[in-house]
């Protein structure tokens, strides 16, 4: 037997990054374009904890979990990596900290595949004394910055995007219809499907129907179902809608903003309707934000809009990637 | 038999769906930011070699096939039946026509080929990438003709149909390429 090369011996257990140092050096350069965005109009960067006692209790979201031993906690304190960093930073809105941003890892349990990684970067910022409009202007301002400026922008309503693309009135339709739609877009396995809810069947639509018909450039989509109004606020009105806004670029999700709900009573209902929820179908328990209903409910919240943007698929779309892995160092296969 | 979560799905995964053994091509990972999961999948039915596309929620389970690839070797055609045999254990497997499909105008006795089976049974048979089989009959060729140009049909001791070069004569062993039906070159010697 001959030898083996030591390179090639080296090069046994994978340990080179999957993105090209070119992507890097983008990535870089995204990292410092972005900063240099908000800087520029005077609003302050901030960090908060990636761990924390309290976790969301959205029912698609799963948090990563660890454990701190050490003092006062000899036995271990289990702790939830942050899905977003947005609890934390309406606490340092609620204390008056005025306009903020923040570029941070988040982690979410369960999410592998070519456009998820279980942690990824996001950049997240609130904007006092505006509504989500508002905030779609400047989200739009903030593409075209690092995008060429002639990137074409769209914007729908929930509802005008579902009537435009497969005919189907999403604030009202029955699941029936919603069910029927699917079968008439060609998914497959429906007769299969058991979906618990309403909004699963939109999701199944928006995801397999919508999205692939987007097309390319900027396409906002706002005023949600109430049902999905998350963190945002509802407008009263027949039916009431979300103040909640998405943001896809060249048909892939890229950011997710609210004119921000700021009623601690109601937002505690939802956190609890959500634990319900999660009873109901075997999901794990988990403890809620208390420090953040607390804020919530000294008044503290300013009328605000906020948005959650992946910078790992912004690049995507700057760089031509079909997978994240190539704008990712080192994706979780080699982590 | 064993079932697979969504978590499990990966190419190459056997799957039953709606009573066939399936194998599964590609998986996607779909799920809005505040929304269900789903897998997208991409599956070639094993019995009718179909590619079909379907859904699942993710966290959703399904069943596993029995499906296994084996080494066969290949023994005779009872006129209904071909019959196979494990040269390790000596079992015997036959497969009907379905299952052959198209490697019947390849099958030579003892030659060996991958052979799917599905609880326990053929469910199709993948003829040798190379087979060297014998013409039974050609048309004489021009002497002295060696270009290949053109060609003529031949018919081989299976049955099938080739198109091969001018100088190639009845009684000569030829190798063909069973995935293209093509002739490849004479058999050398020996």
């Amino acid at each position: 037997m001959s030898p083996v090369p030591k390179r090639v011996e080296a090069d046994r257990i994978a340990w080179r990054p999957s993105a090209s140092l070119e992507t890097l050096r983008r990535r870089s350069r995204l990292l410092s374009d972005l900063r240099r965005f908000f800087l520029s109009k005077g609003i302050q960067e901030v960090e908060t904890p990636a761990c924390s006692v309290a976790a969301t209790s959205d029912p698609a979201l799963e948090s990563l979990q660890t454990v701190f031993t050490g003092p006062g906690a000899p036995a271990g304190k289990r702790l939830y990596l942050h899905t977003s960093p947005e609890f934390a930073m309406k606490r340092l809105l609620c204390a008056g900290c005025g306009s903020i941003f923040q570029i941070c890892k988040v982690f979410r349990n369960g999410e592998l595949g070519s456009m998820h990684a279980p942690e990824f970067t996001l950049l997240e910022w609130y904007r006092l004394g505006i509504d989500h409009h508002r905030l779609m202007d400047e989200v739009a301002e903030l593409i075209r910055t690092v995008l060429p400026d002639s990137v074409h922008e769209q914007r729908f309503s929930y509802r005008e995007l579902f009537l435009h693309h497969i005919g189907i009135d999403p604030l009202v339709a029955p699941v029936d219809a919603l069910r029927h739609a699917a079968g008439a877009c060609g998914i497959g396995g429906l007769d299969k499907l058991q979906l618990e809810d309403r909004d699963a069947w939109l999701d199944l639509l928006m995801t397999h129907c919508i999205e692939p018909a987007l097309g390319t450039g900027m396409c906002f989509v706002y005023d949600y179902p109430a049902s999905q109004a998350s963190l945002a606020r509802i407008r009263p009105g027949t039916p009431p809608l979300a103040e909640r806004f998405e943001l896809y670029l060249d048909g892939v999700e890229l950011a997710n903003g609210f004119h921000e709900l700021n009623d601690g009573a109601e937002q505690r209902r939802r956190f609890q309707a959500e634990l319900r929820y999660r009873r109901r179908r075997g999901l794990p328990a988990v403890p809620l934000d208390e420090r953040f209903l607390s804020a919530l409910d000294s008044g503290g919240l300013p009328d605000c809009a906020g948005v959650a943007l992946g910078v790992d698929r912004l690049l995507m779309g700057m760089v031509g990637a079909q997978h994240i892995d190539q704008v990712l160092a080192f994706p979780p296969g080699l982590a | 038999m064993a079932s697979y979560s969504t978590s499990e799905f990966k190419g190459g995964l056997k799957i039953m769906l709606d009573g066939d053994p399936c194998s599964i091509i590609e998986n996607e990972f779909v799920k809005p930011g505040k929304g269900q999961a789903f897998n997208r999948v991409k599956i070639r039915n094993l019995k009718s070699g179909r590619v079909i596309e379907r859904t699942f929620r993710s966290g959703e389970s399904v069943e596993g096939a029995d499906v296994l690839e084996v080494s066969l070797q290949y023994l005779y055609n009872d006129g209904e039946f071909w019959h196979f045999m494990d040269p390790q254990s000596f079992e015997q497997y036959s497969a009907d026509a379905n299952a052959v499909g198209d490697a019947s105008l390849w099958l030579k006795d003892q030659d060996s080929c991958n052979v799917t089976l599905w609880n326990g049974a053929p469910l199709s048979v993948e003829a040798p990438n190379f087979v060297v089989l014998t013409i039974t009959e050609t048309d004489p060729g021009l002497k002295g003709d060696t270009s290949g140009g053109g060609g003529k049909p031949a018919t081989l001791e299976t049955g099938a149909v080739v198109r091969v070069p001018l100088f190639v004569q009845t009684g000569e062993a030829i190798k063909v390429d069973t995935r293209t039906g093509s002739y490849v070159s004479r058999a050398k010697e020996g």
